[in-house]
């Protein structure tokens, strides 16, 4: 890019904005306040809610087992987990990926997380009990832990995990997605798909769902620096289908700029995790590709199509010009 | 379309706030610096004399009416027991006490304050006043000898001030003829002469009156009025110099009071006498100029700050700096991209520096802080629940200060007991956010997240002790509107945040 020099060297702003960069002002100023109507946050905020109306509208969730509320149902922990071997559990409002237990494996009352570590009934019992207290909720308010199926992720992404679950997130605006990332956890991660937490992204390209680029901690990468895999040229299957998934996400909470987070399970296809009302700023240094041009775009249309693989289609096309 | 709704409520809001502070300034003359200081002039008048016994006495004392080129601050009539009243006829102001028993040796005090101020007018007498017509008062043989003298000087002038100008330099000439020398003969002293320059005057149907002067020179007591003398010329008066015949005023010096009559008059009391002191001290010129506004009837100044008690002024000393702080705040988080932890806990901490001192205050938080996370850790392998954990940090919280107030003041370090001023449930947050950053995130961002929020009280801090900052909040609170637009204005700011620029400086390469 030539045009502009000395002046972008001054001032980087300038660039950034040429490149289409969204900002987190401009992302919550022109995107989340306006589109993301406050009451409709709670539908994003508890995933039980979440998990709820996805059944409803028939989009594939991870099964849910069991939902602690009261802290009087821990004490009750091993009947109530008794049917199941591997099973996760996490805090129904947490955020960032945080309070989330993975247990692989367990033996004669011990529960073997994914990391190795083992947990006593006690150590497990007092995770749902800060949970419920509100550890990983926003402003501490009460919560419940949700447990439920233990996702077998694609051995597709093998190569590119280490020590979690990697999933898909795509921007969706106005019921279009825009853009699309692999979040691979790392061991600087600790499980995690968040990538300033330390997860690896990797831009997926919209129109094939080939991967292209990957990025960890802000600076461009080729392999996993964990697992060694290499990163691009990856295709992830069902694409149409994950599209139309996250398409039809937007439909099920009614909200205009939302993140969709969907995992690949190994023998059950593509599952939506859950939804974030704030999405949107990492995910452009993973594609490469800034998120400006495709939102005013869309936010241009005086009516975006109903049908969902149309939206599909419309998606695609954005990519495809923009 | 809010955006342009925004613009419009910042401009209005920015276009009150100053207007507002233009009219404080300019009008009003509250001035924009904190250091300004001004000159501020006390004369006391001290009357003493010996009452009579067994009857009424009644004391008349001849006090300024605004004089011009300064400021009447204040005024205080000292004399116990006796009754008051003030009267100004718009020419004369006097005093009037007066007590229906007394005995011996009185002593009455007058103070009259008073503040420099060019932009001063003398207070016009009002219209219709006659000017009291006095007697003559030349006794016949020097009659002759001024209507000599007058008819010398008439030749030699075109008005009355020429006039008056020329007698004087004859009346005042080392060489004095006859006539001069006649006329000078009785004079006693500097107020005898003045009214004999206005009598001889007079004789010429000049219209002329004596004033009487206080010269404000520092450190003058015992003093006594300085008589000086004034001719009408058709519009004004002019002042004469007695002695010279030049025009206009000494400088530093006001006119204590018009006319021939006596400036002190006593009835049931004897051996009348008054003596004028004046001394000079400077004084903040926002005292001042809010005096000098409650004398105009401001309304403005009336619903001002400085109406409140002293102690709740102090509050609001305090309380108005927090918006400076939280502006900070929106523009480090929205505009740099910072992050703290709780989004005021800086400021609140900031606050607390205010009375610490910087360096106490930021030691004293770091040593609360680590301490408390260290306590808070092994709380942790104690599997609590979370708010009893959040009330055990917060009693932790509480005996730390406790103690390092009790430690510091056994040192002799007298800084250290004002660590009670810490907001404990902000630090018992603090900590306990931390801690949970410190497992989620590892210590590195943990301590930068804490040295940030430090950092950001630090200049939280610097800027609300700023005596500049205190004082325009203060003096001028509208100016807190103008950073309410800056807020609203910023509220609506979806550029790049600084740290953002380096967040995608990855993008920047490609």
């Amino acid at each position: 890019m030539k045009a502009g020099g000395w002046k972008d060297r001054m001032f980087p702003w300038r660039r950034l904005r040429r490149l289409g960069i969204l900002g987190m002002n401009e992302r919550n100023a022109d995107f989340v306040l306006p589109y993301n109507p406050r009451s409709l946050y709670q539908l994003v905020d508890d995933k039980r809610r979440t998990k709820a109306l996805a059944i409803e509208l028939g989009i594939p969730v991870p099964r849910l087992y069991a939902v602690v509320e009261i802290e009087h149902q821990i004490e009750d922990l091993s009947r109530l987990l008794a049917p199941y071997g591997e099973f996760v559990v996490k805090p129904s409002h947490g955020s960032g990926g945080e309070g989330i237990l993975v247990v692989e494996s367990r033996s004669d009352g011990r529960y073997r997380r994914c990391s190795g570590l083992v947990l006593t009934e006690e150590d497990l019992g007092h995770h749902i009990s800060n949970i419920l207290s509100g550890m990983y909720s926003l402003g501490g308010i009460p919560d419940c832990a949700l447990i439920e199926y233990r996702v077998n992720f694609d051995p597709l992404f093998t190569e590119v995990s280490y020590l979690g679950v990697p999933d898909i997130r795509i921007v969706v605006f106005r019921g279009v997605p825009v853009m699309a990332m692999i979040r691979a956890p790392t061991r600087l991660s600790d499980g995690k798909a968040n990538l300033h937490q330390g997860a690896v992204g990797v831009g997926v390209d919209m129109i094939t769902g080939r991967t292209y680029n990957g990025i960890w901690r802000e600076r461009r990468i080729e392999e996993h620096p964990d697992t060694g895999g290499e990163l691009a040229g990856i295709c992830v299957p069902h694409w149409d289908d994950i599209l139309t998934m996250a398409a039809r996400c937007n439909d099920m909470v009614g909200m205009g700029y939302i993140g969709v987070d969907i995992v690949l399970d190994r023998d059950l296809g593509p599952l939506m995790l859950e939804l974030n009302a704030r999405p949107g700023l990492s995910i452009q240094l993973a594609t490469r590709t800034g998120l400006l041009p495709r939102l005013r775009y869309l936010e241009g249309l005086r009516e975006i199509p109903r049908d969902v693989p149309e939206r599909v289609a419309l998606a695609k096309t954005v990519a495809n010009r923009f | 379309m809010s955006k342009l709704h925004v613009r419009l409520l910042a401009a209005v809001l920015t276009a009150v706030g100053l207007a507002l502070c233009y009219y404080k300034v300019e009008i009003l003359g509250l001035p924009l610096l904190p250091t300004e200081q001004a000159e501020v002039w006390t004369v006391e008048a001290r009357i003493e004399f010996k009452a009579r016994r067994d009857t009424a006495v009644k004391v008349q004392f001849a006090i300024p009416r605004a004089p011009r080129g300064y400021t009447v601050l204040d005024e205080n009539f000292v004399a116990s027991d006796y009754g008051l009243t003030t009267d100004d006829n718009g020419l004369r102001r006097q005093a009037r006490w007066a007590i229906r028993e007394t005995h011996g040796w009185q002593v009455l005090y007058y103070r009259i304050h008073l503040a420099k101020d060019p932009a001063a007018e003398a207070s016009p007498p009002p219209t219709g006043v006659v000017m009291p017509v006095e007697p003559q008062s030349l006794p016949e043989p020097l009659q002759a000898a001024a209507r000599g003298l007058l008819n010398e000087v008439r030749s030699k002038s075109a008005d009355n001030v020429t006039f008056a100008q020329a007698l004087l330099q004859r009346l005042n000439a080392a060489d004095a003829d006859s006539n001069v020398s006649l006329l000078r003969q009785d004079i006693t002293g500097p107020d005898d002469w003045a009214r004999r320059i206005v009598a001889i005057l007079r004789e010429a149907d000049v219209s002329a009156r004596p004033v009487y002067l206080a010269i404000l020179k520092d450190n003058a007591s015992r003093g006594s009025l300085t008589p000086w003398v004034e001719v009408f010329d058709g519009d004004s008066w002019v002042d004469l110099n007695p002695s010279s015949g030049e025009t206009g005023l000494p400088g530093d010096a006001i006119v204590w009071t018009v006319g021939s009559e006596p400036l002190l008059e006593i009835t049931g009391g004897k051996n009348g006498r008054v003596e004028y002191s004046v001394r000079r001290h400077s004084q903040e010129m926002t005292q001042i100029a809010e005096q000098r506004a409650r004398k105009m009837g401001s309304r403005i100044m009336e619903f001002s700050l400085f109406s409140l008690p002293v102690k709740t002024q102090n509050v609001y000393r305090v309380l108005l700096l927090v918006p400076i702080g939280a502006f900070l705040i929106v523009f480090l988080r929205n505009v740099v991209g910072l992050q703290t932890f709780g989004t005021f806990m800086p400021i609140l901490i900031a606050a607390a520096f205010r009375e610490t001192q910087l360096l106490w205050g930021v030691a004293m938080f770091c040593l609360l802080v680590a301490l408390g996370l260290l306590l808070r850790f092994y709380l942790e392998s104690l599997k609590l629940l979370l708010v009893p954990r959040l009330a055990a940090v917060l009693i932790i919280v509480i005996l730390l200060m406790a103690m390092v107030s009790v430690m510091t003041y056994k040192l002799g370090l007298d800084r250290g007991v004002s660590v009670a001023l810490f907001p404990m449930v902000i630090m018992a947050m603090t900590i306990e956010r931390m801690s949970m950053v410190w497992e989620e995130f590892g210590p590195v961002e943990a301590l930068k997240q804490g040295f940030g929020s430090l950092a950001v009280a630090v200049l939280g801090y610097l800027s609300m002790s700023s005596d500049y900052l205190g004082h325009l909040v203060f003096v001028f609170p509208e100016l807190l509107l103008v950073v309410l637009a800056l807020t609203l204005l910023l509220g609506r700011y979806t550029g790049y945040r600084l740290l953002e620029l380096w967040r995608f400086r990855g993008a920047l390469k490609g």
